[in-house]
């Protein structure tokens, strides 16, 4: 018989999490910890829990609580998530396995170190690069609703690292500027109001950059704000090969 | 930079995600796209002696070729539809200010797919 819910609120909630204690120890380790159950707690929760109440010296990222900042993400049971966004009693009573995103060095516990996305971003110049630059006593650059809405989806980034977690391309070879980037380069190129495709193309074209997508998909599908960051790169690719055939059939044009 | 863990990807990552697996899949069975189109080419190439073929075409008219016809049909259906189920991420479409509904990008290769295959059978049986 199915546990009924009064059973299951009696139980502990049990949590197996990724311990790594740089100055201590040379191996990762996990540990047990068993937390009394609520039904509304999220992941986010139950580790706040455990670190007020239980285990004070275990570390991990958050900031918002609600979605925006992208700073909590964590390996839930092997899946990138956003931990205060999943809810505890979607794998309650089974225990939760809780790891720092896959595919980065960890530097203490659940802690991650995204230096490498930090110095990947700017090289796809994530701004605008206006077309037609003008005073700004001229002022500002108007958009249609279509126009925006060309973009907008890639646009919704929180920088959370979700999609690297979940691309074998970036976890077999770092050098791979990866989706999150790529996306936003994207983003810009197709603005209405930028004109920086072409200052662009020499690292996303790259060997690391979209060329790089095998298009495995999995970026799209774990992305917590669809921004589908994998489509966003077939598109890139589609856009730039396209401008490859036209500069070869009317050079100079 | 202070010492960190640095976990490596399994050999066999492929096989831990589904999503992953229908990848590895996707990219291995567009081998047998390229080795039976290379057959067809040969047969098409030496279709005005068929002497040169008698042999083959007994061991295919048999159980095994029969066999390796139905596996080599799975895997281009599983290729050719895992394909173009994604044409519509990379071909987004704008009429008059509204996104081409991406369902209808998919089945316009779908359809294209269908009268290939119609003409080729009408060329192969008639
Ligand atoms: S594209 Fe999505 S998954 Fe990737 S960093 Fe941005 S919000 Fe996170
Ligand atoms: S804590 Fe900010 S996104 Fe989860």
């Amino acid at each position: 018989m199915a546990p009924t819910d009064s059973d299951l609120s009696g139980r502990p909630v049990v949590m197996d999490v990724f311990r790594f204690l740089p100055d201590e120890e040379t191996e990762p380790r996990f540990q047990r910890y068993e937390i009394p159950y609520r039904d509304d707690d999220v992941v986010l929760d139950a580790l706040n829990h455990i670190k007020a109440e239980v285990d004070a010296t275990l570390s991990f990222r958050w900031a918002c609580r609600m979605g925006v900042c992208g700073s909590c993400g964590m390996m839930v049971n092997g899946e990138p998530r956003l931990t205060c966004e999943t809810f505890v009693n979607e794998f309650h009573p089974e225990p939760i396995r809780i790891e720092p995103l896959a595919h980065f060095p960890v530097a203490r516990d659940l802690v991650i170190n995204m230096e490498d996305f930090m110095d990947k971003l700017p090289t796809v110049k994530p701004w605008l690069v206006p077309a037609d630059p003008k005073p700004i006593e001229e002022g500002e650059f108007l958009q249609s609703p279509a126009q925006l809405a060309a973009y907008k989806r890639f646009s919704m980034c929180i920088n959370c690292m979700l999609c690297y977690s979940a691309c074998p391309v970036y976890g077999l070879d770092e050098t791979f500027i990866g989706p999150a980037a790529l996306a936003l380069a994207q983003r810009y190129n197709l603005d209405s109001r930028d004109g920086g495709k072409a200052e662009r193309a020499n690292v996303v074209t790259s060997h690391e950059g979209i060329w790089e997508c095998t298009y495995v998909g999995d970026c799209t599908r774990v992305c917590p704000k669809e921004v589908d960051p994998a489509g966003a790169i077939q598109m890139a690719k589609l856009s730039y090969a396209t401008d490859w055939v036209k500069s070869m059939l009317l050079p100079g044009g | 930079m202070d010492r960190h863990y640095v976990r490596k990807l399994p050999a066999m990552w492929w096989l831990r995600k589904r999503t992953y697996l229908v990848f590895m899949l996707r990219e291995l069975t567009s081998v047998f796209v390229v080795a039976y189109a290379l057959f067809l080419m040969v047969v098409i190439w030496r279709a005005d002696d068929p002497g040169s073929f008698s042999g083959l075409f007994d061991a295919l008219d048999s159980p095994v070729g029969l066999v390796l016809h139905a596996i080599v049909l799975a895997a281009l259906l599983f290729h050719s539809i895992t394909w173009i189920n994604l044409t519509p991420k990379v071909l987004v479409l704008w009429r008059d200010d509204e996104q081409v509904d991406p369902r209808l990008i998919a089945g316009a290769n779908y359809l294209g797919w269908a009268v290939a295959s119609a003409v080729l059978a009408w060329l192969v049986l008639k």
